[in-house]
């Protein structure tokens, strides 16, 4: 089971059996990694906001420094507008880095390596940016699938390419973040196997290797956080202040 | 092109792994829908704790020190621009003081000066009028005493010429013609004498 370099995303259950009508909503792996995570974020964040010191400590300098990050992340792609959409963002951003953290550790899961996480996130974010579009510019909100500035002949190619790439969103959203996560743990556990069947002799080189993609995978994990943020905070632009 | 080397890398691993592990072989697990609602479920409830958590209780109290340590130091520097204003001020004084007092001190020095010069001079003006009246009468005494010094030689002189006379011839000779015989003398020989 050790060997195959899925195994790591496999899914089981922790504990009994539960079940609310037809659903299985047994406690897993995967629930006990995003109760680590959330557990983890509060933690450290209610830390970092007890004391209000003009010099801070490190655990009041993490949190003010993230709270600023994202809060500069934010102002800098969807202006000012987007103010109240910032907890939502901020605590996405933190989400996703600290399951995608927590799956840098030997031996866990990454809860973020399964696509109906990152589905159900990129989903919510979906059709909250589309409702939000729509309460504040109603059906003006359609004038996003149709730029300024093209010829009329080619109007209904635009339009229709403009809404498959607005439908195609929140897929390409939930991908890209799930088959980063996914490639670089799978590549990780290649290279691991490929240190034991070489061995004494032969391990060395993939064992190099595992140590660079140890640190590539750190960099993917915070890049992805941060992409998936970002991206979030792009899409809330086009819905308040519909540049098109 | 190093994401394209990874992912054919993968693609190869996995056909390598089902060669090795043909047994079981299951796929993706993410694929399996065995425990999505259960992963929905528990990703919504953490979540949504986590979100209400940090939206209700943490991010206003972080704002709100990030917020009052903006005030505090914005106040701090403007006391502490306050503060430099006043120094400056006070030191403007100070060198005021300082350049008063110089000033003061000078005209002191020069009025002591003046009086002291001045002091010196009237003293000296006095002496040197005493000194003139002194010379001037040491001088008159000098010019009396030179007028009748030839007078009072030439008595010697014909007191000891008639004495002398006397007893050396004995005879009483008259004073008168030795008188005229010492003017005529000293007459002659005063120049040698008293001559100026």
């Amino acid at each position: 089971m050790a060997a195959n370099p899925m195994s790591q995303f496999d899914v089981y259950r922790i504990g009994p059996e539960i079940k609310v009508g037809a659903f299985d909503i047994s406690f897993t792996n995967a629930s006990l990694f995003m109760i680590l995570s959330t557990v983890s974020i509060l933690f450290i964040f209610n830390l970092g906001s007890k004391k209000s010191s003009i010099l801070p400590n490190k655990i009041q300098l993490l949190a003010e420094l993230s709270y600023t990050f994202v809060s500069k992340m934010i102002s800098d792609t969807a202006g000012s507008k987007a103010k109240p959409y910032f907890a939502f963002i901020f605590s996405l951003f933190m989400f996703v880095l600290f399951c995608n953290m927590f799956g840098m550790i030997p031996y866990t899961f990454t809860v973020t390596s399964h696509i109906i996480v990152t589905f159900v996130l990129a989903a919510f974010i979906f059709i909250g940016v589309t409702v939000i579009g729509f309460i504040k510019h109603g059906f003006g909100y359609l004038k996003l699938f149709v730029p300024s500035g093209v010829p009329a002949v080619l109007l209904p190619l635009i339009v229709v390419i403009e809404i498959i790439s607005y439908l195609s969103r929140p897929i390409s959203l939930s991908v890209r973040l799930f088959a980063n996560m996914m490639a670089g743990h799978t590549m990780m556990k290649v290279f691991g196997g490929f240190v034991i069947s070489l061995g004494i002799i032969g391990g060395w080189l993939p064992l190099s290797f595992s140590v660079a993609l140890t640190g590539l995978e750190i960099l993917v994990a915070f890049l992805q956080a941060y992409v998936f943020a970002i991206l979030t905070c792009i899409y809330l632009n086009d819905a308040l202040n519909l540049h098109h | 092109m190093i994401k394209k080397t990874y992912f054919q890398l993968i693609f190869f691993s996995f056909f390598f792994i089902k060669e090795a592990f043909a047994a079981e072989s299951g796929g993706m697990p993410q694929l399996n829908p065995e425990f999505w609602i259960s992963q929905i479920f528990w990703l919504v409830l953490t979540f949504g704790i986590m979100y209400l958590v940090l939206s209700k209780l943490i991010l206003p109290k972080i704002s709100n020190n990030l917020e009052t340590r903006k005030s505090q130091i914005l106040e701090n520097i403007e006391a502490a621009e306050k503060q430099r204003e006043d120094s400056d001020a006070k030191l403007k004084e100070y060198d005021e003081i300082i350049s008063k007092s110089k000033l003061e001190a000078n005209s002191i020095f020069n009025q002591a000066r003046e009086k002291a010069i001045k002091d010196i001079g009237a003293k000296r003006e006095v002496l040197d009028k005493q000194i003139d009246n002194e010379i001037a009468e040491a001088e008159k005494e000098i010019e009396a005493l030179r007028k009748n010094a030839p007078d009072k030689i030439n008595k010697i002189a014909i007191e000891t010429s008639s004495e002398l006379l006397q007893k050396l011839i004995g005879a009483e000779v008259n004073n008168s013609s030795i008188s005229a015989i010492v003017d005529d003398l000293s007459k002659r020989n005063g120049d040698k004498y008293y001559g100026n």
